[in-house]
């Protein structure tokens, strides 16, 4: 997944938090909290593995709980894929 | 039938309450993943032959459920199979009775991997797809004895009552996914396991049910139905005593 470019990720990330929370793509932008899109504590533990599962890497709990937005989320994705 | 197109796992199924558990949620249309001990099939094929016989489906899937791999692995196998895991039966239970003074680590510590660790390593696998469906029912096999305490059973009562703390705590992490999660608290039922219990202690146990008979695997398997089926929509972190009334 190392070749994937910041807007190849931020896609797939959009597309799996358009799935899980049930909000609109458009909703859904690099500085949009996961809290303003209403995840609660469940939401956000499926994202993560969904995304763990999808980019093939392990988000651990410390790291899992600063990720707040959309963006810190890709970021991470980038720095560790 | 109630539960056609649903998928159910059943833990420990090859005999006993199990057992009845299976051939009762087949009976009710869902397809059933039969689960045994690595190495003892032979019974399991037997349930699985009965439920295919009754216009059922089956198959036996071979797995040490204190062994996290092995249910990991025996959980992707049955959504490999039927597409879905629906529902989960945590049933599998063993004893090793002693008096506390005389109980040995390995008595405890068997009696809490498969009894207890199983509940954990199972729910947590199934309910990765149940999540994902946004439906699902758990429930699982505790005892009267986790209820109320019983001399000699303090290993297996503490595994027991370990699994009511578990099913109330889990019922409400996933409460607002569609996933109800209950416990079936058995009295005294007729089984292999307790088949082991002197005729004497027997007698003795018996004259303690108010409904005044040793139950079936059947009785059991009925609440158990019952709790997977619509009519229990409603209800979730709950135990259900069926138990003749001992534990009231």
């Amino acid at each position: 997944m190392a070749d994937l470019n910041d807007q190849a990720i931020f896609e797939k990330v959009r597309s799996i938090i358009v799935e899980q929370l049930g909000v609109e793509e458009n909703a859904v932008a690099l500085e949009t909290s996961f809290e303003a899109m209403n995840a609660d504590s469940l939401d956000i533990v499926e994202l993560i593995m969904a995304l763990e599962e999808t980019f093939g890497i392990e988000i651990p709990d410390e790291a899992a709980e600063k990720l707040l937005t959309v963006g810190t989320a890709v970021e991470y994705i980038k720095a560790n894929s | 039938m109630f539960l056609e197109n649903r998928v159910a796992l059943v833990t420990g199924a090859s005999q006993g309450i199990g057992r009845a558990i299976a051939l009762a949620v087949a009976k009710n249309g869902a397809a059933v993943a039969v689960n045994h001990y690595p190495g003892q099939s032979d019974q399991a094929d037997l349930v699985v032959e009965q439920i295919a016989m009754a216009g059922g489906r089956a198959f036996p899937v071979a797995a040490d459920v204190s062994k996290r791999p092995e249910v990991e692995e025996m959980v992707d196998s049955v959504v490999k199979r039927f597409g879905s895991l629906d529902i989960l039966i945590n049933n599998a239970g063993i004893t090793r009775d002693q008096l506390l003074l005389r109980m040995k680590d390995q008595d405890w510590d068997a009696v809490l991997a498969t009894n207890l660790n199983s509940v954990f390593y199972c729910t947590r696998a199934a309910l990765k797809w149940m999540l994902k469906s946004r439906f699902g029912r758990v429930v699982s096999l505790a005892s009267v004895v986790g209820v109320i305490g019983n001399a000699g059973q303090a290993n297996y009562g503490a595994s027991k009552a370990g699994i009511i703390g578990f099913t109330k705590c889990v019922a409400r992490e996933v409460a607002s996914r569609g996933i109800n999660v209950n416990a079936v608290a058995p009295g005294y039922i007729r089984t292999e396991m307790t088949d082991r219990i002197s005729p004497q202690a027997q007698d003795e146990l018996q004259g303690t049910i108010p409904l005044g008979r040793i139950g079936t695997p059947e009785d059991v398997a009925g609440a158990v139905v019952f709790l997977v089926s619509p009519a229990a929509d409603y209800i979730t972190g709950q135990v259900l005593n069926v138990d003749g009334g001992m534990a009231m």
